[in-house]
């Protein structure tokens, strides 16, 4: 993983050192909420419905053995001793006091940690895919570039006030496990003709309450042009973005009022005078920050080993697991474990302070001292020798993070909800923990194959229920809580936004839809591996429809 | 309010002139952007230095060919999360070479005293006296800077490549 210097480190000292003397002028009564709002989001807190909340920084979803022990403790000695993962890949503390928050950011910062880009209208923390380094189907490791742009857009004095957050995924496998066309801006590395790799540029795309594919507006951006491109873009964005209306200030707004072409027409008129200026990369840049990637030195093993073989062989739940929640590693004889945080009946993406704990040592001993934090809510062992999965297994059980429901209709993306979050219009958590229990038979839900759950609070769609399989939205009508269902969503390279199937149901309806939808599926696929995603893509959404509303 | 220039809190030389009202003679004054460009020759005729007030919805680009005959231009932050003068700021600077007096003026705080100095402003019209007074000390928070800007501050990316490798005590973060 990316190893900080002296230079990181500073900077993470200094910016916790500035912050602890904007809480004491907050706390003195020099500055008032309104002046202090600003400077409070740029450290990721954010004031909920109950307490000050805190999101950390993980820049691509990569943590050390050592961070995640350090997340256990402010987990412990300043919140009620757990934390939330989210799906930009970060973590959340919910009931932190604001005169204790420079302290809990002095020990982050200890560890490299801080809540720089996880808030306010600056550039957030830069995602890529989870498996980023050892997945087999990648073509390099996005993570150097997600790192050059993460240092590039850090407090960067031009684009700490843009007119709303803006959000940076990076891929560069076959497969987008990004989500990059549903970003502000997503990058794809590929090869083009010419053999050599570059970025596909995406602006556009988001999520919210007007949803957008985004757009392709430079299908092959050289690597060396990658930081002016970006600057371009968001000089472009931060003139001309709308600031009168939040609803209407993302960027995609922009793109999609001016058009793509235009759009990109604009870009290329700010990127013309900044492309061979400083920001040109010089490959030695390039190579000095791939240079502060740690890659583990594996040892020379092979696929499929004897003690493996031996426990699929004998223990069904172990084959049951490992078929659910390993992955193939580029390495011979490694493996990518997953973590399921969906276990039946609890909050989607909360860890315990004692799981972390227990999970960094885990990954000290079996995956090189390195975590990932994926976009659905789950973590990762990224290097695990296959040798030691049943191993790891057991101790994945007695800790509860072995219910093999990855990428099966339990593991449901949800964002907090009305339960902490005072934008909410509904609950989304109780939501979610109703149906891991209706489909607590993991018989049925290895059955149904993959089927992603998305389950979205408010019209602001952090739980991204445009782009899930089943997307349940809350609504409010006349005070009463209501879900609005869309189905054949989905957010990889075939990115595509869900349909409305009808009207919206009560609250206390959603989970009986949801198992209605499920039998429909049931019925209506022609094979057992035709998955959800693609009979909604044959048969439409209209037997669906038919069969929720024939009886309701 | 206070005038910050150059690190130092001085007295105000520019006479704000409003849209109708006369410009006087003689002494420095800083003009409003549609007034400056609809009669641009008999303002800079005039034998002391023009300022403008450029609003930040406006192109900067049309304020070009005036540029080496205006000793400074104001740029303005109606609110603290108003970004667009940085990118007006940097411009100016950074490609059309502007080396008059660059003003923020509006809700100018403490907290973005770094910022604007690192896109090219060297003058600060500073809301509140006590955050004037620390202005030496709010810009001096930070000695590491991740990225080129209007600044000559060097960014980390190239200083590193200036000297070895010191990773921190602690290895694996």
């Amino acid at each position: 993983m990316y190893l900080y210097d002296d230079l990181d480190r500073t900077l993470v000292t200094e910016r916790a050192a500035e912050f602890r003397d904007q809480v004491a002028r907050r706390l003195s009564g020099e500055l008032t909420e309104d002046e202090f709002k600003p400077l409070r989001l740029m450290n990721g807190i954010y004031l909920q419905l109950h307490a000050y909340m805190l999101r950390i920084a993980i820049p691509y979803g990569a943590l050390s053995s050592d961070q995640m022990r350090t997340l256990a403790h402010v987990a412990r000695r300043y919140d009620r001793n757990y934390g939330h993962f989210t799906t930009r890949q970060n973590i959340q503390f919910n009931w932190i006091k604001l005169a204790e928050l420079p302290d809990a950011m002095d020990e982050l910062a200890r560890a490299g940690l801080h809540g720089m880009q996880t808030s306010g209208n600056c550039v957030r923390n830069i995602t890529t895919d989870q498996w980023a380094g050892v997945a087999p189907d990648e073509i390099e490791d996005p993570r150097v570039w997600a790192e050059i742009l993460r240092q590039h857009l850090t407090l960067h004095p031009e684009f700490s006030f843009l007119p709303r957050k803006f959000k940076i995924a990076v891929t560069a496998a076959a497969h987008d496990r990004a989500a990059i066309r549903v970003h502000d801006i997503g990058l794809r590395l590929h090869r083009n003709g010419a053999g050599e790799v570059g970025f596909e540029v995406v602006v556009g795309g988001g999520l919210g309450r007007t949803p957008f594919i985004g757009k392709t507006i430079k299908p092959f951006l050289p690597k060396r042009d990658v930081l002016s491109y970006v600057e371009a873009v968001l000089r472009t964005y931060n003139q001309f973005g709308r600031r009168d209306n939040i609803y209407k200030a993302r960027i995609k707004i922009l793109v999609h009022d001016l058009g793509a072409e235009a759009f990109a027409k604009e870009v290329d008129a700010e990127w013309q005078p900044i492309k061979d200026g400083p920001l040109a990369l010089d490959p030695a840049v390039v190579a000095t920050v791939a240079g502060h990637f740690r890659y583990p030195s594996y040892e020379s093993l092979s696929d499929n080993p004897p003690e493996l073989a031996k426990a699929r062989a004998s223990d069904r739940r172990f084959a049951t697991w490992f078929a659910n929640s390993v992955t193939n590693h580029k390495a011979p004889g490694y493996a990518i474990v997953t973590l399921s945080l969906k276990p039946e009946g609890g909050p989607p993406g909360d860890a315990t302070a004692e799981q972390m704990d227990a999970i960094a040592d885990l990954a000290d001993r079996y995956s090189f001292g390195e975590i990932r934090v994926g976009h659905e809510q789950n973590l990762v062992l990224p290097h695990v020798a296959q040798r030691d999965l049943p191993a790891v297994w057991r101790a994945l059980e007695a800790l509860g993070l072995a219910t093999p429901n990855v990428g099966l209709v339990s593991d449901i993306i949800a964002c907090p909800g009305l339960d902490y979050c005072s934008l909410a219009n509904t609950r989304s958590i109780p939501v979610a923990q109703e149906l891991t229990r209706r489909f607590r038979d993991l018989d049925l839900a290895q059955s149904l194959g993959r089927l992603h759950i998305n389950i979205s609070g408010c019209i602001n769609a952090c739980g991204h229920h445009h782009v899930g399989h089943i997307g349940l939205l809350g609504v409010e009508k006349n005070g009463e809580e209501f879900f609005q269902v869309t189905i054949g969503g989905q957010a990889d390279e075939n990115a595509v936004l869900g349909t409305l199937i009808g009207p919206a149901v009560p609250y206390a309806q959603v989970a009986d839809v949801v198992e209605d939808i499920v039998e429909a599926y049931l019925e209506l696929r022609t094979r057992p591996d035709e998955i959800f995603l693609d009979t909604v893509k044959r048969v439409g959404v209209e037997p669906f429809r038919e069969r929720v509303y024939a009886t309701r | 309010m206070r005038l910050v220039r150059a690190g130092r809190i001085v007295a105000d030389q520019y006479v704000r002139v409003l849209d109708d009202a006369p410009i006087p003679d003689g002494v420095p004054v800083i003009v409003p952007a549609a007034r400056f460009l609809a009669d641009a020759e008999e303002i800079l005729r005039r034998d002391a230095p023009t300022g403008v007030l450029w609003p930040n919805n406006r192109r900067i680009a049309e304020l070009a060919p005036h540029l080496d005959r205006l000793a400074l231009v104001a740029l303005e932050f109606p609110s603290f999360k108003d970004g667009r003068a940085y990118s007006q700021a940097r411009v100016l600077r950074e490609q059309f070479g502007f080396h008059g007096e660059l003003r923020a003026t509006g809700n100018v705080l403490r907290d973005q005293f770094l910022f604007l100095l690192r896109a090219g402003f060297d003058a600060f019209e500073v809301v509140k006296d006590a955050d004037a007074a620390v202005f030496a000390e709010a810009v001096a928070r930070y000695s590491v800077f991740y990225q080129p800007a209007g600044d000559r501050r060097i960014p980390a990316l190239r200083a590193r490549l200036q000297r070895p490798r010191t990773f921190a005590a602690c290895e694996r973060v």
